[in-house]
């Protein structure tokens, strides 16, 4: 029955998305907003140490966790690897939260990166002399414009002929990852000597600086965290700001939540609609931009390594909520970081990383499946069926 | 249902309440909005579950996890907003989910399905196609489809939530039939409504609820609508709206022409003309479905009218936004709250500036002020009685009266030259209808002009200057407030009187 009336409920009321309540919360519900999540890890780990049994034994669970652990946090390498890794997450968790927020799905923060990164590359191996403070400002704006260019497309054809994003943004990372291998082999952007699609090294002015060279420890030199991960965090409050503080954010969450109830408060849905599309390809190429002025120094096929696509199980985690994505980038770069030294130090391969954010996700995604294992109680709205004049 | 208490983080919802439902026996359920009417019948049909107390069936100690066990106790629930899938037909709407099946691999019998619909629709004087595709039925047929569904799974108990508020009085009529009915065949109907008259013309026994306690228990031989009303709300309620005799001023509103089409494509408006003057209430008359609905999203910039005029004040605006209307002072109360008019996931504040957020002093550029909002909030709150335990709770938590609240506090509370509202007080208490009508009659003293849209013939009749009705996206007759009566309105609503 209660199966029945969700299926029903759903075909009854298709202007007003169900899931996008679930995957951005508007309320601060605790269950739903803190507890859930870190109870969807706690669990993942503890499936992940059952995998490590059945392989590896009983003994490896503490060493190889404690690896884990060690690898992402155990000193300033690890945490400046970890955050280092985090940044470009957060970029692109952030694009696609706001999506989530407004009620879009848009999966092409990856194709977003690559052309983000890509117009970052161009700038920043152009305009040779120019200072770093001119520099590396107009690297990043050109990312953020490149990758909004590549946001506006789908938000357009949503907007305007009401093709389904989860379609043109799927797309559209093709098409970029195109692009990019037919710019990188253009004289101008390839680098010399090379036949294979890669691009020339960005300019010293136009690289993101490293930020922890002034600690005083050993080993200083080896510390690649980045200016990046500061415009992250900031990035990430101004978001907050926008969602949380700003009419602008109101009516991207009220287009979310209820299109219809946003036209009838003098809404304008879809220039909206265009507008979060435009901001979330745009922070997904300040994401991109991040890895070609950063780490990378250059652009070459597959350099956003799938980051697009975590961000999305990331965005799942944090709650669509900016600061929750800051904290499951950190999270995703945790692991990343710390499954490396753990399958150095153990007989537990990285794979197992995989695994266990997958199994994040999938606690994630069925809140009543972890409310059930730890009998939490609550979300009785969320079995609520009555809904009418008198709800 | 014995000792039930439920709470709700800040509010009581139901407070140690009995009550017994016999076979054969049809129960009114009565009080005012966020009794806990909706959350005791929800306990009784499983969604909550209770904190305290017990559920009794035939005497027996009962517990519901789920409506899966309420339904296997016998007991259906017709919830109010239909829960049918549109492109399904009504045969398979009814077994969905619990379809007869033939063979090993259990494929659907739909000839039995079709069959058993079919017994049941003439057993119980349901009539009804079970081939008819859903989407295609009126309202009330599709209330019909809901009930079928609650008898095909052997309801012996049936809960209907405010079933009458979206119903035209044919069809009410109808629905009474049924339920007579289902009475007689020894079925236990509970129902509950806001309309006092319904109550009194078809409970065999009234249970009367306030701030989650029952209150007492009446037969309808013994009562009246007064006392009804006293005992839900406490004090004595005027049922009669007082006003003066209007005296309109210049013209607000005028409408030359409007010719509007529906997604559809069908004509919903067809030429309409009229005026809407300051200082007098004009109401719409009409089954619901005959342009009015197009006819209000034209006027409050919703809609692009496909012809025509609209003028307010003198100035075109036949093409501008909402926006546009809002901020020239147009007060809208939408026909249908919680698709247009509310945004459910968000708080008791926010959705309190829904469409002014954007002006000072709820915001100062592009920062919202928050604290303001909140301020402001709390202020409706108070002055229009809004159940809720605070400005930063859901909307959705809030019953589906208190939801009304807002919206009419919300369009209420600022400057209006012009109020368009549709159906402004479907589903609240008697208590708070006599203050939103007094409401409308004092915005038309100051000044404003009114237009109400209601398929509510005493609405009409009680508030109305002038009354206009709307047949077939026309307007077929024009009376004058005081000389109208409800049978004339009604043939003329019924197109058989031009
Ligand atoms: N899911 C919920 N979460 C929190 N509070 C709730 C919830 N559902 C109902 N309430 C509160 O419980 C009280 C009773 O609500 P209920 O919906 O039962 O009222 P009602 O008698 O049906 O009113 P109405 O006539 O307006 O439909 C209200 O104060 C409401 O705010
Ligand atoms: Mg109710």
């Amino acid at each position: 029955m209660s199966d029945e009336g969700t299926e029903a409920k759903e075909n009854k009321e298709p202007k007003e998305p169900r899931w996008v309540e679930r995957v951005a919360p508007k309320n601060v519900d605790w269950s739903s907003l803190a507890v859930i999540p870190f109870l969807a890890v706690f669990s993942a780990l503890v499936v992940g140490a059952v995998f490590i049994i059945f392989t590896e034994g009983l003994g490896s669970v503490l060493p190889a966790y404690g690896a884990l652990l060690r690898g992402a946090f155990g000193g300033w390498n690890s945490i400046s690897e970890t955050l280092l890794v985090a940044t470009p997450l957060i970029f692109a968790g952030l694009a696609v939260a706001l999506g989530f927020q407004a009620g879009l799905f848009n999966i092409g923060a990856e194709g977003q990166m690559t052309i983000g990164g890509l117009t970052a590359v161009i700038v920043g191996i152009s305009f040779e002399g120019l200072p770093a403070v001119i520099h590396l400002p107009l690297a990043l704006a050109a990312g953020f414009v490149g990758g909004a260019l590549w946001g506006f497309i789908p938000g357009v054809l949503r907007a305007k002929t009401g093709a389904h994003e989860v379609i043109t943004t799927i797309m559209l990372n093709f098409i970029a990852f195109r692009i990019l291998d037919y710019i990188l082999k253009q004289p101008f952007t390839q680098a010399e000597g090379r036949f294979d699609p890669i691009s020339k090294d960005v300019l010293e002015s136009a690289r993101l600086p490293r930020i922890l060279t002034w600690l005083p420890v050993e080993g200083v030199e080896m510390l690649r965290l980045n200016l990046g991960f500061i415009l992250a965090l900031a990035v990430a409050w101004i978001v907050y700001w926008i969602l949380f503080k700003s009419t602008i954010g109101f009516e991207f969450r009220a287009v979310g939540a209820n299109p219809d109830a946003a036209k009838y408060g003098g809404m304008a849905v879809t220039s909206a609609i265009i507008l979060v599309m435009v901001l979330a390809g745009g922070l997904a190429g300040l994401g991109g931009s991040n890895e070609t002025l950063g780490v990378l120094g250059r652009a070459f096929p597959g350099f956003t390594a799938q980051i697009g696509f975590d961000a999305i199980a990331l965005a799942l985690l944090g709650r669509s909520h900016p600061g929750g994505v800051v904290l499951s980038a950190i999270l995703f770069g945790a692991l990343r970081v710390g499954g490396r030294a753990m399958q150095v130090e153990t007989d537990v391969g990285i794979d197992l990383i995989i695994i266990i954010q997958a199994l994040i996700i999938v606690f994630v995604a069925a809140p009543e499946l972890v409310r059930a294992i730890y009998r939490i109680k609550g979300g009785e709205e969320a079995r609520q069926l009555t809904r009418g004049w008198s709800t | 249902m014995r000792n039930v208490t439920k709470r709700f983080p800040g509010v009581v919802a139901n407070d140690s309440v009995d009550l017994t439902i016999e076979s054969g026996e049809i129960l009114g359920l009565l009080g005012e909005n966020g009794a806990g009417k909706t959350t005791l019948m929800n306990i009784l049909y499983g969604l909550y579950s209770a904190d305290e107390g017990e559920i009794l069936v035939d005497g027996a100690v009962t517990k519901f996890d789920d409506p899966g066990d309420a339904i296997a106790a016998g007991i259906g629930m017709v919830h109010q907003h239909f829960m049918l899938v549109p492109v399904f037909d009504v045969t398979e709407n009814v077994v969905l989910g619990v379809e007869p099946t033939v063979g090993p691999v259990g494929t659907i019998d739909m000839t039995e399905a079709r069959r058993e619909v079919q017994e049941i629709s003439t057993q119980y004087r349901l009539e009804i196609d079970p081939s008819a595709t859903v989407e295609d039925l009126p309202v009330g047929i599709q209330q019909r489809i809901e009930i079928i569904k609650v008898l095909f799974r052997d309801a012996e108990i049936i809960v209907f939530d405010e079933p009458t508020a979206v119903l035209t009085p044919q069809e009410v009529e109808d629905f009474f039939g049924i339920i007579n009915g289902l009475k007689e065949s020894g079925k236990g109907i509970i129902f509950i409504t806001h309309k006092l008259g319904e109550i009194l013309e078809i409970a065999d026994r009234i249970a009367v609820l306030r701030r989650g306690k029952v209150v007492g228990e009446v037969v309808p031989a013994e009562a009246t609508e007064e006392q009804l009303a006293e005992m839900m709300v406490g004090r004595p309620v005027d049922l009669v709206v007082e006003k003066e005799d209007a005296d309109p001023g210049e013209v607000v509103l005028s409408v030359t022409d409007l010719l509007v089409r529906d997604d559809r494509q069908h004509t919903a408006v067809d030429r309409v003309s009229f005026e809407v003057r300051s200082g007098e209430i004009v109401g719409v008359a009409g089954v619901q479905g005959n342009g009015q609905t197009e006819l209000v999203e034209a006027l409050t910039g919703l809609t692009v009218p496909l012809s025509g005029m609209i003028h307010l004040g003198g100035e075109n605006v036949t093409l501008v936004s909402p926006r546009f209307m809002h901020r020239n002072s147009v007060a809208h109360v939408p026909e249908d709250r919680q698709r247009s008019g509310l945004i459910l996931d968000f708080d008791v504040a926010e959705n309190l500036v829904l469409n002014s957020y954007y002006d000072e002093p709820y915001s100062h550029g592009i920062r919202m002020d928050w604290d303001y909002a909140h301020q402001h909030a709390d202020q409706l709150i108070d002055q229009y009685d809004i159940r809720t335990p605070s400005s930063t709770v859901k909307v959705s938590s809030l019953s589906g009266g208190n939801q009304q609240k807002l919206i009419v506090a919300r369009e209420f509370s600022r400057d209006t030259k012009l109020i368009i509202a549709s159906q402004p007080t479907r589903g609240i208490d008697v208590g708070s209808i006599e203050y939103v009508h007094a409401r409308i009659v004092a915005e038309r003293d100051a000044g404003a002009a009114v237009l109400i849209v209601s398929s509510e013939l005493d609405e009409i009749l009680a508030l109305s200057d002038r009354i206009l009705v709307m047949y077939r996206g026309r307007i077929v007759a024009e009376v004058t407030g005081g000389e109208a009566t409800a049978t004339e309105l009604g043939l003329y609503m019924a197109g058989l009187s031009t």
